[in-house]
């Protein structure tokens, strides 16, 4: 494996090769650009939640508590040797695929989902936070020593390691986290190289099988949010209420927003959710369109720097895992704001760095410092 | 793992991936301007939409109860108020579990499964967050046991809203009535007219009965409005703009509380009635029916089983004799039937009839018998016979007058008609005529049937207020009043003129809508008030007799009670300090339907006699005329004669008191009713201070009126 990465460094154009003395930062495995824009959407993300919790300074305080424990995080994940991490991977996997069983079997159910493991009752730990990072690392380790574009059988074991954990928590039941789980060892496959007619092969059997799926697989609740969203009127004080009230609250927003903490929708509760899931809206109504297209710009080049990291990467691995990263970063918020709005069913999907909430904001900037890692291969201190 | 078969090239699987990142970019910044385009079109093109709809989500319209308008008695007695209540109210959507909450609601606060019941029915009419009321007026020792277990009762809360009171419980209800929850048929009555819909937007209660109903108009106020600012709870936050308002007007009764009271003590125990009257005014002083009820309970929902019991009573108490109650007159008619026989010249003051303890008619066996056996006196006149109340002479007479004009002189005193009063469910009586029996008998009118009449038995029957207004109409010498309760006032002329106004233009809405098609649908708020309209101030129906007719009558009356060797009531004008005109009677009581279960003796405790007693004092300037009629106790002048001496007694005495010291009542009632706010802002303003311990948070308004209907209406928007 080591030849491989002798071979990467020779590339042209590489500007840590190029470059002579890496900043300090840089030298501590940071990816400056990048915890740049971390920093500024999560301190955007902070005086959201200050309103958008009812001006509840308490909580606010505790979202920077996970916000200090996320970076921490991932400071500490950033420092890894890729290889490390790599190898770490298939390990983590099979640590998550265990658990979810035991989940399975002995879930304590919260919220009406068994999707927390009490661990000797004192941590009460989500597998399915584990297989976020879990999933596309182990695809792109499975991918990493495949001839790519991969053949039909390698392409066979790859997906089924992106999908098996999403079984698993589909019958949770969550639907939104085992989608995005799926989707982003799918990334990793799909940057691959997986050939077109596997592609449109597999786009065509989703088509097909999305109505067993819908008659046999989803809940009556998820079903319901979906068809909600084609006709949010037809239940107006029920399943519709959510997206009606979010849509209202976007919407009055108008162009620049009602002013920080005078967002009605959100302080008179008719937002549901509205620090969670549904914070998108209270931005959007006190801050307007313009806060929503700077979110939207500041979302877009993390993205874009994710690309860039992925791009340089000096090894398949690397690379795979980078892309599919910074693509399921975009899902997220792809997701989310669209569900707020009213575009997509209603999936329990957090805004990235916005939304109150420890264990996802841990993950995702474990997965950041995953990126960081990359971005930083071969920086010596 | 062996699976290095093929040489990776790791240019072209570079080349392949910046293929695809590349159009991972593209997909996804083309979907990024999808979420941007979408944010737009709601924020910028859909502006106005949401925005209206996110002023519609926070303010809302809502309509503020008008207080009820308290009725007084002619001292500024209050007789009808508004207090604080507090209700016990759920919101369904806060609680975890309802059947568990309601468990333990029923342990804690005592409440029947009926209530429950109630309860459930009541939950399946509500929106989403509305408070459903569980149970009502709690006392002081619930409120504090709520507040103690209130950590376990998520969604439970204590509501305050202004209930009507009647501070003297029994004794009024019968005259004053009651109001209670507007039910369907209420709702059905309230929608004939648009401005009823409207007004009643944020009002809980509706008279029922009595003056509460007859004057529900006036009582009742105008609607006011406020723009609130509520979260999605339904919670009222703040008060945004307000309209006030109009309270209702105020009623001064005739009525004299401490007269009233006096007769109903009289009355305890008894069945049967009292009406006063001041005959100058056709105000009524007085007007008990017994038994009665504490008609408090019917405001807020009377439990099933207490309502059961009184509705089942063999006393009736429900049943307001005084306007509902038809009883025989008895011997009391017969000074009506002495002055038509006067009148018609068939008699005159110096005839004589020969008494024999019977009468007969002529070509017929039968004998007509006197109370008296043996008879009053071998010939007998008519101040006599009214003295003695000898029923020979009275069969004469009637037999020479003959049904039609018994029929048509009786007529003028009211008899046989409804009064006009205003309250509701009066009863006509019956006087009967040769029509009358062929109509509902099918039978031709027979003589003996004009006997019967003349002494007040037979077909005829009257209600006490009837024949209080026929005595009224005897003291004033031919002027018969239309009876009153309520003192006219410039408020109440104002509001009736104003409301006929209204009630015209909206019928007129209605007709030109084509929805409905006249009078035929005609609201009872439109009847009452329109009914009001001609009998504001005191009204007489006149007619002319003979000075000296009413005379030799009313010096008959007098005897009755003064003759201290003849007169049937003699016993009553010891120490009488003024003179009274009076006539005993005791009635048979005929046509007691036959019980399906046959207890001796409670038929015939019932079959007794009623005793009755018309009286008015002083003789020469009437001021009070009563009728007294107790219930099978026999003995008008030893039962019935004694309560009227008294109760006339007491009134006289406070006529005298009266004209000493002139009007203080206004400055009174003007005291009462400052007092009466002032109670009721203290009540309130003491709930505000218990809020933090008994949750009505929602009302810390300064303004009592707003308080109170916010916290009663917040969920309605008009």
């Amino acid at each position: 494996m080591n030849v491989q990465s002798d071979f990467v460094r020779s590339l042209p154009g590489d500007p840590a090769a190029l470059s002579v003395q890496p900043s300090r930062l840089r030298r501590w495995h940071i990816d400056v650009p990048l915890l740049f824009l971390l920093v500024i959407v999560a301190a955007f993300g902070l005086i959201v939640l200050y309103s958008a919790s009812g001006k509840d300074m308490g909580r606010v305080l505790r979202q920077l508590i996970y916000l200090g424990i996320s970076f921490t995080g991932l400071f500490v994940i950033a420092q890894f040797q890729v290889k490390t991490l790599k190898s770490l991977a298939p390990l983590g996997y099979t640590f998550g695929i265990v658990l979810l069983i035991l989940v399975a079997w002995i879930g304590d159910g919260a919220k009406g989902a068994q999707r927390w493991l009490d661990i000797f009752g004192l941590i009460r730990f989500q597998p399915s936070e584990l297989m976020k990072i879990a999933v596309p690392l182990t695809v792109a380790w499975y991918l990493a020593d495949v001839v790519l574009p991969p053949k039909a059988q390698y392409l066979a074991v790859g997906l089924i390691i992106a999908v098996l954990p999403s079984l698993f928590i589909v019958m949770q039941p969550d639907l939104g986290t085992s989608l995005l789980i799926a989707s982003s060892g799918l990334f990793a496959l799909w940057l691959a190289g997986i050939r077109w007619r596997f592609l449109l092969g597999g786009a065509f059997l989703a088509i097909a099988s999305a109505w067993p799926a819908w008659k046999f697989l989803l809940h009556d609740y998820q079903r319901s949010r979906i068809m909600t969203l084609f006709n949010p009127e037809s239940d107006r004080l029920g399943a519709g209420w959510n997206i009606i009230q979010s849509k209202t609250a976007i919407g009055s927003g108008g162009f620049d927003g009602k002013g920080w903490l005078n967002g009605t929708q959100s302080h008179l509760d008719f937002l549901p959710e509205s620090h969670t899931d549904f914070i998108i809206a209270v931005l959007a109504e006190e801050f307007g369109f313009i806060g929503v297209l700077f979110l939207l710009i500041m979302y877009l080049l993390i993205i874009i720097r994710g690309a860039q990291i992925s791009l340089l990467a000096k090894n398949t691995f690397g690379r795979l895992a980078a892309g599919s990263i910074t693509l399921t970063f975009f899902v997220y918020v792809l997701v989310n704001m669209g569900m707020v709005s009213g575009m997509l069913p209603v999936v329990g999907v957090p805004l990235p760095m916005v939304s109150y909430g420890g264990t996802a904001m841990v993950t995702m900037f474990a997965s950041f410092g995953v990126l960081m890692a990359i971005s930083t291969e071969g920086v010596n201190r | 793992m062996k699976r290095h078969t093929a040489i990776k090239d790791s240019h072209s699987e570079l080349r392949l991936y910046r293929q695809r990142m590349t159009l991972s970019l593209i997909i996804v910044t083309l979907l990024l301007g999808v979420l941007a385009y979408r944010y737009a079109a709601l924020q910028l093109f859909q502006y106005e939409k949401f925005v209206t709809q996110s002023e519609r989500n926070r303010v809302h319209v809502q309509a503020v109860a008008p207080k009820r308008g308290l009725i007084f008695d002619r001292n500024g007695v209050l007789l009808a108020d508004n207090q604080p209540s507090y209700s016990l109210v759920v919101v369904k959507e806060r609680v975890e579990n309802l059947d568990e909450t309601l468990t333990d609601l029923q342990q804690l606060f005592d409440i029947d499964n009926k209530s429950i019941e109630k309860f459930r029915k009541r939950l399946l009419r509500r929106t989403p967050y509305q408070s459903v009321p569980l149970k009502f007026r709690l006392t002081e020792d619930e409120i504090s046991r709520f507040a103690v277990n209130r950590y376990k009762l998520s969604g439970v809360e204590i509501k305050a809203q202004l209930v009507r009171n009647y501070p003297e419980a029994k004794a009024f209800t019968h005259a004053v009535g009651y109001v209670g929850r507007i039910n369907s048929s209420d709702q059905e009555d309230l929608d004939r007219l648009e401005f009823n819909k409207v007004n009643y937007a944020a009002t809980d209660h509706i008279g029922k009965i009595g003056i509460e109903r007859f004057y529900e108009s006036i009582l009742h106020g105008e609607v006011g409005s406020q723009h609130v600012e509520t979260n999605a709870h339904g919670r009222v936050l703040r008060v945004l703009q307000q309209e006030n308002p109009v309270p209702g007007q105020d009623l001064v009764l005739y009525l004299d509380a401490g007269l009233q009271k006096r007769a109903a003590e009289l009355m305890t125990d008894k069945r049967g009635s009292i009406v006063a009257i001041d005959p100058r005014t056709g105000g009524i002083l007085a007007m008990v029916s017994t038994p009665s009820y504490d008609a408090n309970p019917f405001v807020t929902g009377i439990s099933t089983n207490e309502y059961t019991k009184l509705r089942e009573s063999k006393d009736l108490p429900l049943f307001n004799r005084s306007l509902q109650g038809q009883y025989s007159p008895g011997s009391t008619i017969k000074p009506i039937i002495g002055l038509a026989g006067l009148h018609h010249r068939v008699i005159s003051a110096s005839s004589n009839v020969s008494d024999p303890g019977w009468y007969q008619l002529p070509n017929d066996d039968r004998l007509y018998r006197d109370w008296k056996k043996g008879g009053h006196a071998h010939f007998i006149n008519l101040h006599d016979a009214l003295m003695q109340s000898c029923n020979t002479f009275f069969y004469d007479l009637a037999f020479k007058l003959g049904v039609d004009r018994i029929h048509e002189f009786s007529g003028q005193f009211g008899l046989g008609s409804r009064t006009g009063i205003d309250s509701t469910n009066e009863r006509p009586g019956l006087l009967p005529s040769r029509e009358w029996k062929k109509a509902t008998k099918r039978q031709p009118w027979f003589p003996g049937e004009t006997l019967n009449i003349g002494i007040g038995q037979g077909y005829m029957l009257a209600t006490p207020l009837q024949l209080a207004v026929a005595t009224a109409t005897i003291a004033n010498r031919g002027e018969r009043p239309i009876p009153r309760l309520v003192q006219p006032s410039d408020g109440i002329r104002n509001k009736v003129l104003e409301r006929q106004a209204i009630m015209q233009a909206s019928r007129k809405d209605l007709l030109f809508t084509g929805k409905e098609d006249g009078s035929s649908t005609k609201s009872s708020a439109e009847k009452f008030i329109s009914s009001l309209a001609n009998n504001i101030d005191s009204r007489f129906e006149r007619f002319d007799l003979s000075e000296n007719h009413w005379d030799q009558v009313i010096d008959g009356m007098v005897a009755v009670v003064h003759d201290p060797r003849k007169g049937t009531a003699r016993a009553i004008s010891k120490g009488m300090t003024y003179r009274m005109a009076g006539k005993s009677g005791t009635a048979q009581v005929i046509g007691i339907a036959q019980d399906a279960e046959y207890d001796e003796d409670a038929i015939t405790e019932r079959q007794r006699d009623d005793a009755l007693f018309i009286a008015f004092a002083p003789v020469e300037n009437p001021s009070i005329a009563v009728v007294v009629i107790v219930e099978n106790t026999g003995g008008g002048s030893s039962v019935a004669a004694p309560i009227a001496r008294q109760v006339i007694d007491w009134a006289v005495e406070a006529e005298k008191e009266r004209g000493q010291k002139e009007k203080p009542k206004k400055e009174n009632i003007q005291q009462i009713q400052a007092q009466n706010n002032n109670q009721l802002q203290a009540g309130i303003k003491k709930n505000s201070g218990e809020q933090a311990d008994v949750g009505l948070s929602n009302i810390g308004q300064n303004n009592i009126q707003t308080a109170i209907s916010l916290a009663e209406s917040y969920e309605r928007p008009i």
